[in-house]
């Protein structure tokens, strides 16, 4: 059980999606589809619709938070993002869906130590307080 | 405010940054005085809502605003491939922005206009080569500000007190040193993109400092480098010792926290060399295309200034492009019109060049299908273009691409690179 700055909180359940690599949304997100579509990127080609998204922090355009807004309307969203210190793209976007949809997804930033534990495919629960643990 | 005294729309601006402020943890709000809005950019019916919702609620910009590319050529876009309900769609959310009260020069380049910021103003930009633009080469002071919390900012005219606003926060924290980089690479036309995405690789969420440029960049050249690295990287603010305005010694850059002599607040800085095998490696990253198949050119991310239109027009003197190849330059209206008042567009367009204003290939579906290779000397462009395009690219200097476009086939001069 780890534990984090909660930037927006909220509640989801999913599969860890882990990355060391920055991304982009804009040109590294399809929210269509919620594919990972940049080329350059470790996790291009791997679905994160649904799933907690565990990425340092956004890098590239500044139409991310647009994408993941789109995303979010279009049911396409990562259900929670996990980063290593405040990420203010990410948390902007989660609190205009809020704002625009009635549905803000939870933003976490967590250690860097902390970050390193997390793995792909574990299931994780992120609590309002900020708290991941795994799910049974 | 945000209990709606000044207004519906100001309230639910000041609402999300009130909520940022406690993002970005600060103590206070402050006064800016400019900003620049990529929201524009139309993605789909969200970024449409949002910008309709808050012209419906009558909001204004409090402070001169201009804004970013939009997602369509309102003029050129039947020329191309764009669907007539997307080209409804992106002119409606020009529309709501517009009606705000912002200046419509629709350029990803606004430092290249008459609302170019000055030396230690505070603004809220977005749009991610500006903001490094912005921050480093001028000297302005500006968050890495997204699209819809941007256009929060310039309705209200606050921003929260944090980050690049404040001087402390300014100063580099990573050093990248130029190592046997010969003088004659550096004055190589795709010398400072090729840097500027190995810069951005390597800065990760530091502000690099790179020391050891030997020549003196033109604006142009400094704009590729930002753009690249903005596009690589998160890079937001760079100092170039010796060139931008806040290094004009290494010392400064690092607001003497690294100083190399006496100073007592000494700190360890991370240094990182970067060696010509290491600009190689990353001048091949841009380009993804193999073979010598070419179906367009494609200049002008950021959009395309006077100076390119005038450094364009010798290369294409009495030559024509290939019939099958297209040759597009993405530029602003404003640029576009000054290209044509001094006389340089003319040559251009007799070339073969068709001119996109307004948007870009990236943010606009413009492309037909059967364009599936792009040559460019944008590093923005060959970073973007094969994820968001599905295209392949060579990426090329100035005077490369005019030869392919003319040649019909993909042609570099390998000398510069190959003999340092």
């Amino acid at each position: 059980m780890i534990s984090g700055r909660v930037l927006v909180a909220g509640e989801a359940i999913g599969d860890a999606l882990v990355t060391h690599d920055a991304l982009s949304f804009w040109g590294g997100y399809d929210f269509q589809t919620g594919e990972i579509i940049d080329k350059h990127h470790p996790l291009a080609g791997i679905c994160a619709a649904g799933r907690i998204l565990a990425v340092p922090f956004s890098k590239g355009s500044s139409t991310t938070t647009a994408v993941l807004l789109e995303a979010v309307r279009a049911g396409t969203a990562p259900a929670a993002i996990v980063t290593t210190g405040p990420d203010a793209f990410f948390a902007l976007a989660s609190i205009v869906a809020d704002v625009m949809y009635g549905k803000p997804f939870p933003v976490i930033a967590l250690e860097a130590a902390d970050f390193a534990l997390l793995r792909t495919g574990e299931r994780l629960r992120i609590d309002a307080s900020g708290v991941i643990s795994r799910s049974e | 405010m945000a209990d709606g005294e000044c207004g519906p729309a100001q309230a639910l601006a000041m609402s999300i940054l009130v909520r940022m402020a406690d993002v970005y943890d600060a103590a206070e709000l402050m006064d800016i005085s400019q900003a620049h809005i990529d929201s524009t950019i139309y993605l789909g019916n969200a970024t449409l809502e949002f910008a309709e919702r808050l012209a419906s609620l009558g909001a204004r910009v409090a402070v001169p605003t201009s804004l970013n590319v939009s997602g369509v050529d309102e003029c050129g876009w039947k020329d191309w491939a764009v669907k007539p309900e997307w080209a409804a769609k992106a002119a409606r959310q020009m529309l709501a922005y517009e009606r705000m009260g912002a200046v419509p020069m629709w350029t990803c380049a606004p430092y290249q206009t008459h609302m170019r910021p000055v030396f230690g103003q505070q603004i809220a930009w977005g749009e991610s080569n500006a903001i490094a633009f912005a921050n480093s080469v001028i000297g302005a002071r500006t968050e890495r500000y997204p699209d819809l919390l941007d256009i929060c900012c310039a309705i209200t005219g606050r921003v929260p007190a944090v980050g690049l606003h404040l001087t402390e926060n300014r100063r580099g924290e990573l050093l990248l040193r130029l190592d046997g980089v010969p003088a004659a690479l550096q004055q190589d036309d795709q010398f400072f993109a090729v840097l500027g995405h190995l810069v951005g690789k390597l800065a990760g969420d530091h502000i690099p400092v790179i020391d050891g440029i030997t020549s003196s960049p033109a604006e142009d050249q400094l704009k590729a480098f930002a753009a690249a690295a903005a596009s690589s990287g998160r890079v937001a603010l760079f100092h170039m010792v010796g060139v931008t305005p806040e290094a004009p010694t290494l010392e400064a850059a690092f607001q003497g926290h690294a100083g190399l002599k006496s100073c007592a607040t000494r700190m360890e800085v991370t240094t990182i060399n970067i060696t010509v095998a290491d600009l190689r490696a990353a001048r091949r990253e841009l380009t993804t295309a193999d073979g010598r198949e070419l179906d367009m050119v494609i200049l002008g991310s950021p959009h395309f200034s006077l100076a390119e239109f005038s450094r364009l027009v010798p290369l294409v003197a009495g030559r024509h492009a290939h019939p099958r190849v297209k040759f597009l330059i993405t530029s602003s209206r404003l640029m576009k019109e000054r290209a044509h008042e001094t006389g340089v567009l003319e040559p251009i367009v007799s070339f073969g060049a068709q001119i996109t204003l307004d948007t870009c290939i990236l943010a606009s579906p413009m492309l037909p299908p059967e364009i599936r290779t792009l040559m460019t000397n944008s590093a923005k462009y060959a970073y973007y273009a094969p994820s968001l395009l599905n295209t392949r690219v060579t990426f090329g200097s100035l005077a490369d691409c005019v030869r392919s476009a003319v040649e019909g086939r993909v042609v570099r001069d390998e000398t510069p690179w190959q003999s340092a």
